[in-house]
């Protein structure tokens, strides 16, 4: 099987959005969903949230930030490639209802993925807020279709090139002390975020999701490597989420989880860079 | 000079022929095949020891009833070509069969040598004769009738692979789809290439796909298309999704870097070889491993880890070798590579240091109680006898349950409290109209060949059912 890249582009340093021929994905996927791609024979599967997806033309689009080996190597494609595998809709659709009022946050390439789910509340009839933010304005991802796809936009970063100056977490604990009734609060980004945003979302009344991002190989509940801690009990995040009551998660296991293969992954991007410089790719 | 022939038979008669393999020092450093297989006279030898009886034992122990005399005859005979057809007749995959069947419990359970002696090696010889046809080259097979009928089968393991050849050799249009990228079921991800060179599980899915089975890898049902969905679009469904859902024991430090399923670990390692540096797969390779569990899964999580340059491995398990699942000659070659076996012992906890990585495993001695209603006796803790059991990796091969993701968003479909599917024994009719099931979704984690012969029955049955409809 092979999966054609239709587009690729480079919407801010290092980060990459990439169009895919997948018309059966494209068919049933909904918002929060995900893909696992493998670029080759020899690659990794590589979980990746379904950024945007359109049932007519077959088309799904998924944004990536070159971190390890297998991202520096995807963003090495361009149109006219192939993907050696591309599969999904995985993972739980977020649960998106009519609520009232919604506030969606995201930082870093955690704005690809609640881009969707924006579009997905707006539509089910909610009011939308949506906080956004990154390092500085040029990391920023998706400021116009965020702005579009939100009744509201707001927008923080590290270095206040952008927006407010400071975190994303600051702008939602403003809004939720404005007395402004608000239903749910969805946040994904890194882990340190959803755990910080869920700390100050806690004392209110309101919902708190998170969409995590554990360690796969399958995506499918067979290798429970992306097992996560909620509630006391043990979960996989590809068939029981990838969305949990953030209340609920050990955001602690979670990172430590996450920093599994760290020392690896370096060694992969050393010796991958190291071969590039060779001219081996 | 007539009796000193007869006293030699005889000996031959009793002794098996042994099967070539890589000395054990040798195989920890590959990855390649440790029964290296029979050659043309190992083969004649160990055909001469069968009795050719008039009521066959050993067919009754198998549990798709091959014709054992008969083959072995033909064996013999130096007939390798019927020999295999007549395997074949029944046996879809007798080049794994052939490696992986339990037949100590099995066939070779039963053969009549085996009351005095060692049965005749059914397994080797039933080996032999397929990769003989298969180092000839398989012949291509007839092109069919079409019926016009469309059948989809869920799962490409064992089962689905079975009944997706039968049901295109009777004329019908066959897709499998796959939800992992490469199709196989257990025999590409689970089995390691030691025991099963992946080359035989390609080349018998090359034949598959000759026989016009299309098939999809990457599609889940569940997510791609609902059970429901398949239904309309088909004329009957064959769902061989296996029990691929690994089981936890629940213990307190399950969730540290570096405890594994065996699903993950073995997945890591055989489907995407972890352990050739040219692929970008990561697995930890650890120093100290202990696998938790006494079945085929564990003793191939133990070695593949051993061969991933493990110092030393232990397999843990609460009962005795006696009671261990898995197949005599598995465990015979685990020993023989060095694997310590803690019997009668059970994990209580799982120790890590401050960066979350497994450093340990606490361990308690178990001793066999009371004898049940069922007259087995369960293993119970000896109070006070806990050790520790250092380990950088530990691998829990506890067992599987059947993955729910193939009932999502479809309704009718019965299960029982394991979360199988309740289907018929003979025909794997299901509660839900035109879907049949077979293999480990019904079972539970059982056999290849019982996988093969519910596809096959199932196969049967679906053909009969499409003439009705
Ligand atoms: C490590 C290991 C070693 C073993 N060793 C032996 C042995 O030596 N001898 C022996 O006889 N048995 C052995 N077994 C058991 C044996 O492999 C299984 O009993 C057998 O493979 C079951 O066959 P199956 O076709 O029912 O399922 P499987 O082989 O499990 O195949 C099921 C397939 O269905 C796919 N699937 C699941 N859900 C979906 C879905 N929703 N959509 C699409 N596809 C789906 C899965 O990805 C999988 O490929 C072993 C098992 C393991 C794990
Ligand atoms: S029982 Fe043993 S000796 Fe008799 S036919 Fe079977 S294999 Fe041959
Ligand atoms: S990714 Fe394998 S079980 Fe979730």
């Amino acid at each position: 099987m092979a999966y054609k890249i239709l587009e690729k582009e480079e919407i801010a340093p290092s980060v990459h959005r990439m169009i895919i021929d997948a018309p059966d994905i494209a068919k049933a996927a909904k918002a929060g969903q995900f893909i696992i791609l493998r670029i080759d024979e020899r690659g990794e599967r590589v979980p990746l949230t379904i950024a945007d997806f359109e049932k007519e033309t077959g088309k799904v689009a998924i944004i990536f930030q070159e971190m390890g080996k297998s991202t520096k190597q995807l963003a090495k494609l361009s149109a006219g490639d192939f993907l050696e595998d591309f599969v999904g809709p995985l993972g739980n659709p977020a649960d998106v209802r009519k609520l009232g009022t919604v506030i969606l946050v995201g930082g870093g390439v955690g704005v690809a993925p609640i881009y969707p789910q924006a579009k997905a509340y707006r539509s089910a009839g909610n009011k939308v807020i949506s906080i956004i933010g990154a390092r500085n304005k040029d990391l920023l991802l998706l400021e116009e279709e965020m702005r579009e796809a939100s009744s509201e936009l707001y927008i923080a970063t590290d270095d206040g090139s952008k927006g407010q100056h400071g975190f994303v977490t600051d702008i939602l604990k403003k809004i939720l002390d404005s007395g402004e009734k608000v239903a749910r609060v969805v946040i994904v980004g890194p882990p340190i975020m959803m755990k910080v945003g869920t700390g100050v979302a806690s004392p209110y009344d309101v919902e708190i999701i998170v969409s995590l991002n554990s360690i796969m190989v399958d995506g499918t509940g067979m290798c429970g490597g992306c097992r996560v801690m909620v509630d006391g009990e043990t979960k996989f995040t590809c068939i029981d989420g990838p969305e949990f009551d953030a209340r609920k998660v050990d955001f602690v296991q979670l990172m430590n989880r996450l920093a599994m293969y760290r020392g690896e992954e370096a060694k992969a991007v050393e010796k991958y860079e190291e071969e590039c410089r060779c001219g081996l790719h | 000079m007539e009796e000193l022939h007869e006293e030699k038979q005889g000996k031959a008669k009793k002794e098996r022929t042994p099967m070539p393999e890589q000395p054990a020092e040798e195989r920890i450093k590959n990855f390649s095949e440790v029964a290296l297989g029979y050659s043309k006279e190992d083969a004649l030898a160990e055909a001469s020891r069968c009795l050719s009886c008039k009521d066959p034992k050993c067919v009754e122990g198998c549990p798709v009833n091959v014709d054992i005399p008969g083959f072995i005859k033909l064996v013999s005979e130096e007939n390798f070509e019927e020999a295999i057809e007549k395997i074949k007749a029944t046996n879809t995959l007798p080049a794994i069969c052939g490696r992986v069947c339990p037949q100590e419990t099995q066939c070779e359970a039963l053969c009549v040598l085996g009351k005095k002696g060692q049965p005749v090696a059914i397994g080797r010889l039933e080996r032999f004769c397929a990769d003989y046809e298969r180092e000839k080259g398989v012949k291509d097979p007839e092109a069919m009738t079409p019926t016009g009928k469309k059948v989809a089968v869920v799962g490409s393991g064992p089962a689905g692979l079975t009944a997706a050849a039968d049901l295109a050799k009777l004329g019908h249009k066959v897709t499998i789809f796959e939800s992992l990228h490469k199709a196989g079921g257990v025999l590409s991800y689970g089995i390691p290439e030691f025991r099963l060179p992946k080359e035989i599980v390609r080349q018998e899915l090359e034949y598959i796909k000759k026989l016009g089975v299309e098939v999809k890898p990457n599609y889940i049902i569940g997510r791609i298309k609902t059970l429901d969905e398949l239904c309309d679009d088909f004329d009957a469904v064959f769902l061989g999704t296996g029990a691929g859902l690994p089981n936890f024991m629940g213990i307190e430090g399950e969730n540290l870097n570096g405890v594994y399923s065996a699903n993950e670990f073995l997945t890591r390692v055989n489907l995407m070889k972890a352990y050739d540096p040219e692929y970008d797969t990561m697995v930890r390779h650890g120093k100290h491993v202990l696998v938790v569990g006494g079945g085929n899964v564990a003793m191939d999580a133990a070695r593949s880890a051993l061969r991933l340059g493990a110092e030393e491995v232990s397999i843990v398990y609460r009962r005795g070798e006696d009671e261990m699942p898995a197949r005599r000659e598995e465990i015979e070659h685990a020993k023989e590579e060095g694997i310590i076996f803690r019997l009668l012992t059970n994990p209580v906890h799982i120790l890590g240091d401050e960066k979350f990585n497994v450093t340990g495993v606490e361990c308690i001695k178990m001793e066999l109680g009371e004898a049940d209603k069922s007259g087995r006796r369960s293993p119970v803790p000896v109070e006070g006898s806990e050790f520790l059991v250092p380990a950088d990796v530990v691998v829990i091969a506890i067992g599987t349950s059947p993955n729910p993701i193939i009932f999502k968003g479809s309704e009718g479909l019965e299960q029982n409290k394991r979360g199988t599917v309740v289907a018929d024994e003979e025909t794997g009719a299901t509660s839900k109209c035109g879907v049949f099931a077979g293999g480990d979704v019904v079972t539970g984690a059982a056999t290849v060949i019982s996988a093969m012969g519910a596809g096959k029955k199932s196969a049967k049955a679906i053909d009969e059912y499409l003439k009705e409809k």
